[in-house]
């Protein structure tokens, strides 16, 4: 019954929900796409330092820690409301998953296997790209999943700082006691988080290399 | 820092509801998470099905999971604790499988031939050695609990996430900062004093 009146809602206001629908993607998206451009280079280049590492890679694992609606809330007083502060809250939560996973990804690679790479001639950028990277990609992947997964996930939440999506459905239905926009905008989202988690469960798969 | 030291009592009671929350939640799937956890170490079978049903309700955004209960039982405590229950059995589940497992088979031979019952050696050998693996996932469960619980305030469970949820409505920055602060804080000590009592079990299991 709440299904229906749910699915009625949304046939009725379609500019609405898809509207919503349309934010709640591309927050993510490009949320997920600077945390991606940041954290994975970065990642990267420190499994290569002694020094910087410990520092980041401690302040990482903290950053893993907090609470993803603290994090949205502190945003607000210091950027205001709007897609961008959201955006900015949400690519600070996704960078630690995939900064560790980059980090750890490649420093798992067998010093004998870069050694031998740099027997045959290559330089530090090909061992990088031909060798470690793609011994890499599963670790990496698996931190790009996690972090896509958080992403889709805080997006919800930042509605309470005016970024849109589909947590607006929720906040509106609780603040009206109604139960069948609750829906229209949890059942959503719920499916986004689902399928951005196969979605890159697949990519991952696909990404390995043969033989890994 | 003015607005904390004239409402600390309301900062306390809100820290105090928070916990009371995240440590019930936490005791409930402890619980929960022990025993399917021992039954997935035996069965591969049990173990697959567990961590996939377990698995989806961890992947379902915390607000969405919360909204889709309120049908069910509406709002307040019940509602936070049934999600925060929810979102720690998939990591819990799987570290105490995964720790009874990791025992090596030699050890539980050798309580089989001392004449141990299954129920002994389950309490005597296996959990005390897989309980570094048991609490590095009481670790995680923890700090995640602590996060739903701050979302929780919002189907009026109270905590923290209320200080949080004022201040954005009312625009008072100073609220936000400590309802904000005060969480984060309390998830970076309950991470810090968990993994010290992981690395002390596994300095002892040595």
């Amino acid at each position: 019954m709440l299904l229906v009146e749910a699915w009625q809602f949304i046939v009725a206001h379609p500019d609405r929900f898809f509207g919503a629908l349309l934010t709640h993607v591309t927050l993510s998206a490009a949320a997920l796409a600077l945390a991606t451009a940041i954290a994975l280079p970065t990642g990267v280049w420190l499994a290569g330092t002694r020094r910087a590492a410990s520092i980041a890679i401690a302040t990482a694992n903290v950053g893993r820690t907090l609470p993803s609606l603290a994090v949205l809330a502190l945003v607000m007083p210091l950027l205001g409301t709007g897609f961008l502060p959201s955006l900015f809250a949400l690519t600070l939560l996704a960078l630690p998953p995939i900064l560790l996973n980059s980090y750890t990804g490649i420093r798992q690679v067998e010093p004998e296997i870069v050694d031998a790479a740099r027997g045959m001639g290559m330089t530090r950028g090909e061992i990088v790209r031909k060798v470690e990277l793609p011994i890499a990609t599963p670790v990496i992947f698996a931190g790009i999943r996690t972090a896509a997964v958080q992403v889709v996930s805080g997006a919800v939440l930042a509605a309470y700082i005016g970024g849109g999506g589909l947590g607006d459905f929720i906040t509106a239905g609780i603040a009206m006691m109604a139960l069948p926009q609750l829906l229209v905008g949890a059942i959503p989202a719920t499916l986004l988080a689902l399928g951005a988690d196969q979605l890159f469960g697949r990519l991952q798969r696909a990404l390995t290399p043969k033989g890994l | 820092m003015k607005w904390l030291l004239a409402n600390w009592d309301q900062v306390l009671i809100a820290l105090g509801q928070h916990l009371v929350i995240a440590s019930t939640s936490i005791a409930i799937a402890f619980i929960l998470s022990l025993l399917i956890g021992i039954w997935a170490a035996r069965y591969e079978s049990v173990f697959r099905v567990a961590l996939t049903v377990t698995g989806l309700l961890y992947t379902i955004p915390t607000l969405a999971f919360l909204a889709l209960l309120i049908p069910v039982v509406g709002l307040g405590r019940a509602n936070a604790i049934i999600c925060m229950v929810a979102f720690s059995l998939m990591i819990m589940i799987r570290n105490v499988a995964v720790g009874i497992r990791e025992v090596p088979r030699e050890v539980v031979d050798a309580a089989q031939g001392m004449g141990m019952s299954a129920t002994q050696i389950l309490i005597r050998i296996e959990l005390p050695l897989a309980l570094p693996v048991i609490v590095a996932g009481l670790r995680i469960a923890t700090v995640t609990v602590i996060s739903v619980a701050v979302v929780a305030a919002y189907v009026n469970a109270g905590g923290l996430g209320t200080l949080i949820f004022s201040g954005i409505s009312n625009d008072h920055a100073p609220k936000i900062w400590t309802g904000a602060l005060t969480a984060c804080a309390l998830a970076i000590v309950a991470d810090l004093s968990l993994a010290r009592l992981e690395s002390w079990l596994r300095r002892r299991a040595r």
